[in-house]
């Protein structure tokens, strides 16, 4: 009697590939992250947290156990030791994983969708380094803090089915006052991606918009008689002198990107266009800072 | 077959496809080029763009043109296109092919043959019967002419050869005109030169049946046989047609001293433009005109282009010696005065004693009237005849009167001699002045004739002897001997046994006398021999020529009798050649002197052809491969017009053409790499070593120069780069102090240039270290393979003296203290410059005072790299001596010995100045 024991082999052997797969873009993330110096991370303000913030003359209200008797005893008033307030944050991704993110203009070049992972990842990291609270857009989980929760996301972005031609956020209620990164090409459909930006800044939720564009998209190097297609086949378009688009092209594209940078004005998100062939450095720090700003 | 010009096509009506180009035309111009499917994303922002143009990309005119030229030469191509057809025959019946197979055919022999060969095969194919007819060398023709199927033909064909003698149209006309019933085409392949009976005989061959003449284009160039004239070799070129100006090369050839034979003379010769025929002179020594075997034109294989040379050409050496003259003054009755006239216009004469003219080489030597000799002149004499001389000796008063050799045999004489001689009708004796008696068969002088007034009055007489019959080879009437010979060793003795001038006979009077001489070998003749000079002789061919004009050994012909030599008329039965009678040699050439060569004469209305040269080329695959290569440009093209050529692509092509461009010689990378060779070479010190060719070799000396450099960084100041491998012919040596040659036998000798950049660098301070890597086993340079090639590369170096190195030498002492310069092997000597001869050792001090130069070169075989060879990880790579710890101290001796040498190169004899601290020392002191 046949056994489905070759079955087993198999599975071990996709989990293999996984696994393969999966500590190399975690190093990579970490590899990006470790280059950016860590800072302080508080939020500059009292409020409870660990770390020491200020001492402050005890005044009435305060309670005999908060007085710092050390400092107090180094003078006649009384001193209350405050610590910064580290209330940690959720962040929440949104890093695009449809089948337009996995086009890339050149062989040499990685596709736009590895950028955003591992860009996405590495803020990621850094993020958890500070005690965020972190957790993806599609994850119906609450955000949560810690490597493994990095791990959990590192997998799921490595084992996301691509299903649609451009991928649109998720409508998600947005924690109040969270923060969200976008990671996207964000050539899909301009109104899901205005409806989505346009209720998460109604809770008050701000962030980064990162727009990753392969530089044949902002190139257009293209001529002759052409029948463009989206990554799944779905949208066509065809053309006899391809050259002949290219200026409507480019308007267009920047049409798109100034709309972005529009909308993230706004609503007080942050927006920036990185491309592949650039280094992602540059990027990371951006993205960085942008969220510093935002908290 | 269709003809177009000079272009035939087998399938012509395929070329009715042309017609449809221009249609292809327009539905290729009304057809867009395919779209180009791409992924792209950002398909999205280009929905509801608006293509600018309305109507479709157009194919360019020149893509189009493109394409249909493709079109047009697969087209073409498939027709079945034919450069230079040959024009198919298809008459029927039987086909004669003649051909002339003259000398004048031989040059393009082979031409001629490739066209019977498709005669014939063309005939075959049509089923005709054929027969091949050389008409030098015709077959019995009876009744019929020898037909047969033309394929039989093909291997005679193979075997036909050119005659070197003329064919005879006549005999072959009458050979038609007695065939019974004649009906054939004809093809004549004729050497195109004027002969009797040929329009005759095209004639003839005209009314049997059609005639068609096929005739070489070129002129046909001969050479007449040169004479001399005034102290020079006239040679006369001949060519059949006046054309345009035509150059000719006419060279002498004949053996060198050693025998060997060699081109002795050349002369580049022009016809002038509507001449022809010119003549070429000679003026060459004595000595190599008498070598001259032959003249030829150079490039024509010809019977007609070469002629031998004979006797004609030749001015023997003749001696003259007469013993005292006591009548001086009186010219006429001096017994070298008939002599001297009857050799001076053909030989070289020499008068002086007989022990210095022998000294000249001379071919004769002639004693009128000499008795007494010394025992050296005799003894010398002797040996020369041995050798192969000919003396001939005059008698006299005074050889009558010495009662010379009456008894015993004077080896220089050919008979014992009565004392005294004879008298017969003078005043004083009985009877009349004797008559000749006709020269007997055998004789050297048979078939001259004798004039009738030639007497004798006076003769030394023989002693009667078994031998005196038969070296007699003129007599008298009476029986007694007028000429004897003998032979001795190689050469001969001639006696004749009255004087060389008038006094005892007026034979010297006679034209006889001349004759005789020249019989004798003694004088050659001026002109061709006549029929009178050469009757009754038989000569026997030694070397013959083909219609080609080679030569080959005729030992197995029969000699040919002198009447028929001297007609000349080269025949089947007297082919050209060299024919020699004893002494004599005479050369019968196809070109008589007084022949003229002219162009052929046909009757009018006769198709001539030329030779058809130009082969059929069939094009088929030519356009085809145009085609195929015009179709790729179309693809290149398109492929750029599409935009598929963009990007990465380009780039790809853009550098291999860039590439192409690159590999174009003398581009200027190469500068660039030279000049970045130099600044590698000049930031630090570098060791070089010489590029054998040899791969593991160069590796070996890489990696011992590399062991040496770690070294030198170890213990010394010195800290030299990686080293560097120099190629002679294009390195600049000037940035090395220390180049290592090793030597193999296989090294190519570098050229001049690169010896004379070698002695500047070595002028200039270089040095080079010379390693045969062979323990020396033979002694320096002598013994071995490797020896024996450095002394051929050495060769032209300028090498000063050399020494083995002294005990006192400066590289004993430069950086460590040595007496023995071991590599891996550590038994031979290592040569330097030797020390001046002047240096001197002061008392008390250790060393000679050295104080000057470097020694260029230092010379041994102890394979020195082998011993330093080390891998970049600092293994040793050679085993040094026996191994083991022995081994490991000499390679430390080598290792020392190689810092030594850098020492010694890049300080000089700085150590030398040692000499001079004792007193240095002294002086401080004070």
């Amino acid at each position: 009697m046949n056994t489905p024991a070759p079955q087993i082999p198999l599975m071990r052997l996709d989990a293999r590939q996984h696994a393969a797969l999966f500590p190399p873009l975690l190093a990579e993330a970490h590899r990006l992250a470790a280059s950016v110096v860590m800072g302080s991370h508080g939020r500059r303000q009292t409020g409870p947290g660990e770390e020491f913030w200020q001492f402050r003359s005890a005044m009435p209200g305060d309670a005999w156990r908060s007085i710092d008797w050390r400092r107090s005893a180094r003078s006649d008033a009384h001193y209350i030791r405050q610590l910064e307030w580290q209330a940690a944050q959720s962040v929440l991704f949104w890093i695009d994983g449809a089948q337009s993110m996995s086009f890339t203009g050149d062989k040499k070049r990685p596709a736009k969708g590895a950028r955003a992972n591992m860009l996405g990842l590495a803020i990621m990291i850094l993020l958890v380094k500070a005690g965020e609270r972190i957790g993806l857009l599609e994850d119906l989980d609450p955000p949560k803090s810690g490597e493994t929760q990095l791990d959990r996301i590192a997998a799921q972005l490595e084992s996301r089915a691509r299903a649609d031609d451009y991928g649109i956020p998720d409508q998600r209620i947005f924690p109040k006052d969270s923060r969200a990164v976008f990671v996207s090409d964000f050539l899909g459909d301009w109104a899901a991606i205005k409806d989505v930006l346009a209720r998460a800044s109604d809770r008050g939720v701000t962030g980064a918009l990162v727009q990753i564009l392969d530089p044949v998209e902002e190139a257009f190097p293209f001529d002759g008689r052409t029948e463009f297609q989206s990554m799944s086949g779905a949208i066509r378009f065809e053309t006899l002198r391809a050259r002949g688009l290219k200026a409507a092209y480019l308007d267009k594209l920047a049409a798109r990107k100034q709309a972005l940078a529009e909308i993230a004005a706004r609503t007080g998100w942050q927006y920036l266009c990185h491309h592949t062939d650039q280094a992602a450095q540059p990027a990371l720090m951006w993205l960085y800072s942008a969220l510093e700003k935002a908290r | 077959m269709t003809l177009f010009g000079a272009i035939g096509f087998l399938a012509p009506t395929l070329l009715l496809a042309l017609l449809a180009l221009p249609i292809l035309w327009w539905l290729l111009r009304a057809v867009p080029p395919a779209a180009i499917k791409r992924r792209f994303p950002a398909v999205t922002l280009l929905l509801g763009l608006k293509d600018p143009e309305s109507t479709p990309d157009k194919t360019p005119w020149w893509l189009l043109l493109l394409r249909m030229l493709a079109l047009a030469a697969i087209i073409t191509g498939f027709a079945g296109p034919i450069l230079n057809p040959k024009e198919a025959r298809l008459a029927t019946g039987p086909l004669l092919i003649l051909t002339d197979a003259s000398w004048a055919s031989a040059p393009d022999w082979a031409r001629r043959q490739d066209k019977i060969d498709t005669l014939l095969q063309e005939a075959a194919r049509l089923g005709r019967p054929a027969v091949v007819i050389p008409l030098t060398n015709p077959p019995n023709i009876t009744a019929e002419l020898p037909w047969r199927g033309a394929r039989d033909w093909a291997e005679e064909v193979a075997g036909l050869a050119p005659n070197p003698w003329e064919p005879d149209y006549a005999a072959f006309t009458a050979t038609l005109n007695g065939l019974a019933n004649a009906d054939f085409e004809t093809v004549w392949l004729s050497d195109g030169l004027k002969r009797e009976g040929r329009a005759a005989l095209a004639e003839k061959l005209d009314k049997i049946g059609n005639l068609s003449v096929v005739q070489t284009v070129n002129a046909t160039l001969a050479i007449s046989p040169p004479l001399y004239r005034d102290g020079i070799i006239v040679a006369k070129l001949l060519r059949s047609r006046a054309g345009p100006e035509q150059s000719a090369t006419l060279v002498a050839i004949g053996p060198d001293p050693a025998g060997i034979e060699r081109k002795l003379a050349q002369i580049e010769a022009v016809f002038p433009a509507g001449s022809q025929e010119i003549e070429v002179e000679f003026d060459l020594p004595a000595e190599l005109r008498n070598r001259i075997r032959r003249f030829a034109i150079s490039g024509k294989r010809s019977a007609g282009a070469v002629s031998l040379a004979d006797d004609a050409l030749k001015r023997r050496k003749v001696v003259l010696f007469a013993g005292q003259n006591p009548r001086e003054g009186q010219e006429l009755v001096s017994s070298l005065h008939f002599l001297r006239k009857a050799l001076a216009p053909t030989a070289e004469l020499i008068e002086a004693p007989v022990r210095q003219s022998l000294l000249a080489d001379p071919d004769v030597v002639i004693l009128a009237d000499v008795a007494k000799m010394t025992s050296t002149e005799t003894e010398a004499l002797r040996k020369w005849v041995e050798a192969g001389g000919l003396l001939v000796r005059f008698a006299g008063p005074k050889l009558a009167a010495a009662s010379l050799s009456q008894i015993e045999d004077d080896p220089l004489l050919p008979v014992r001699l009565r004392a005294g001689g004879r008298n017969v009708g003078g005043a004083m004796s009985w009877g009349s002045p004797k008559l000749l008696q006709p020269f007997a068969k055998g004789s050297p002088f048979f078939g001259l004739t004798i004039p009738d007034d030639v007497s004798v009055t006076s003769q030394v007489i023989a002693q009667p002897d078994p031998f005196l019959a038969e070296r007699t080879i003129a007599s008298l009437q009476d029986g007694t001997p007028l000429v004897t010979r003998k032979d001795l060793g190689e050469g001969r003795v001639v006696l004749v046994h009255v004087t060389a001038n008038a006094e005892w006979s007026n034979l010297p009077l006679s034209g006889l006398f001349v004759q005789m001489l020249e019989r004798l070998a003694v004088s050659t003749r001026t002109a061709a021999p006549s029929k009178a000079d050469l009757a009754g002789q038989l000569w026997q061919p030694k070397q013959v020529m083909n219609g080609f004009g080679d030569l080959r050994s005729a030992d197995d012909l029969i000699a040919v009798e002198g009447e028929r030599l001297a007609g000349g008329n080269v025949a089947r039965d007297l082919p050209p050649g060299t024919y020699v009678n004893g002494d004599r040699e005479i050369a019968i050439n196809v070109i008589t002197p007084d022949r003229q060569l002219a162009a052929a004469v046909w009757p009018a209305g006769l198709t001539v052809s030329p030779m058809q040269t130009v082969a059929e080329k069939p094009l088929k695959a030519l356009l085809l491969a145009a085609a195929l290569i015009l179709l790729m440009v179309d693809l290149l093209a398109t492929m750029w017009l599409g935009g598929r050529l963009r990007g990465p692509r380009e780039g790809v092509i853009t550098s291999a053409l860039v590439a192409l461009f690159l590999l174009s010689p003398g581009f200027a990378p190469q500068a660039r790499a030279q000049d970045a060779r130099a600044l590698q070479a000049t930031a630090e010190t570098v060791l070089a070593y010489v590029k054998t060719g040899d791969a593991r070799l160069d590796a070996a000396s890489e990696a011992g120069l590399y062991g040496l450099s770690v070294t030198l960084t170890k213990r010394t100041a010195i800290e030299p780069n990686d080293p560097i491998a120099i190629d002679l012919e294009t390195d600049e040596l000037a940035f090395f102090p220390l180049i290592y040659w090793p030597i193999t036998e296989s090294q190519p000798i570098p050229s001049q240039e690169a010896y004379d950049r070698l002695n500047d660098y070595l002028r200039t301070g270089g040095m080079i270290l010379f390693d045969t890597r062979d323990a020396n086993l033979g002694g320096l340079g002598a013994g071995t393979p490797n020896g024996r090639r450095l002394q051929q590369l050495a060769a032209s170096l300028n090498i000063p003296a050399l020494e083995p190195i002294p005990s006192d030498h400066v590289l004993t002492r430069s950086f460590y203290l040595l007496q023995d310069f071991p590599g891996r092997y550590a038994r031979s000597d290592v040569w330097v410059e030797a020390a001046p001869a002047d240096a001197t050792r002061i008392e008390g001090m250790p060393f000679r005072n050295l104080n000057d130069g470097v020694s260029p070169v230092v010379i041994g075989g102890n394979d020195w790299a082998a011993a330093w060879a080390q891998s970049r990880d600092g293994q040793y790579l050679f085993p040094v001596g026996r191994g083991g710890y022995g081994g490991e101290r000499q390679r430390e001796l080598a290792y020392r010995f190689g810092v030594n040498l850098v020492m010694y190169v890049l300080t000089g004899n700085y150590k030398s100045d040692q000499v001079h601290v004792p007193a240095l020392l002294e002086r401080l002191g004070q």
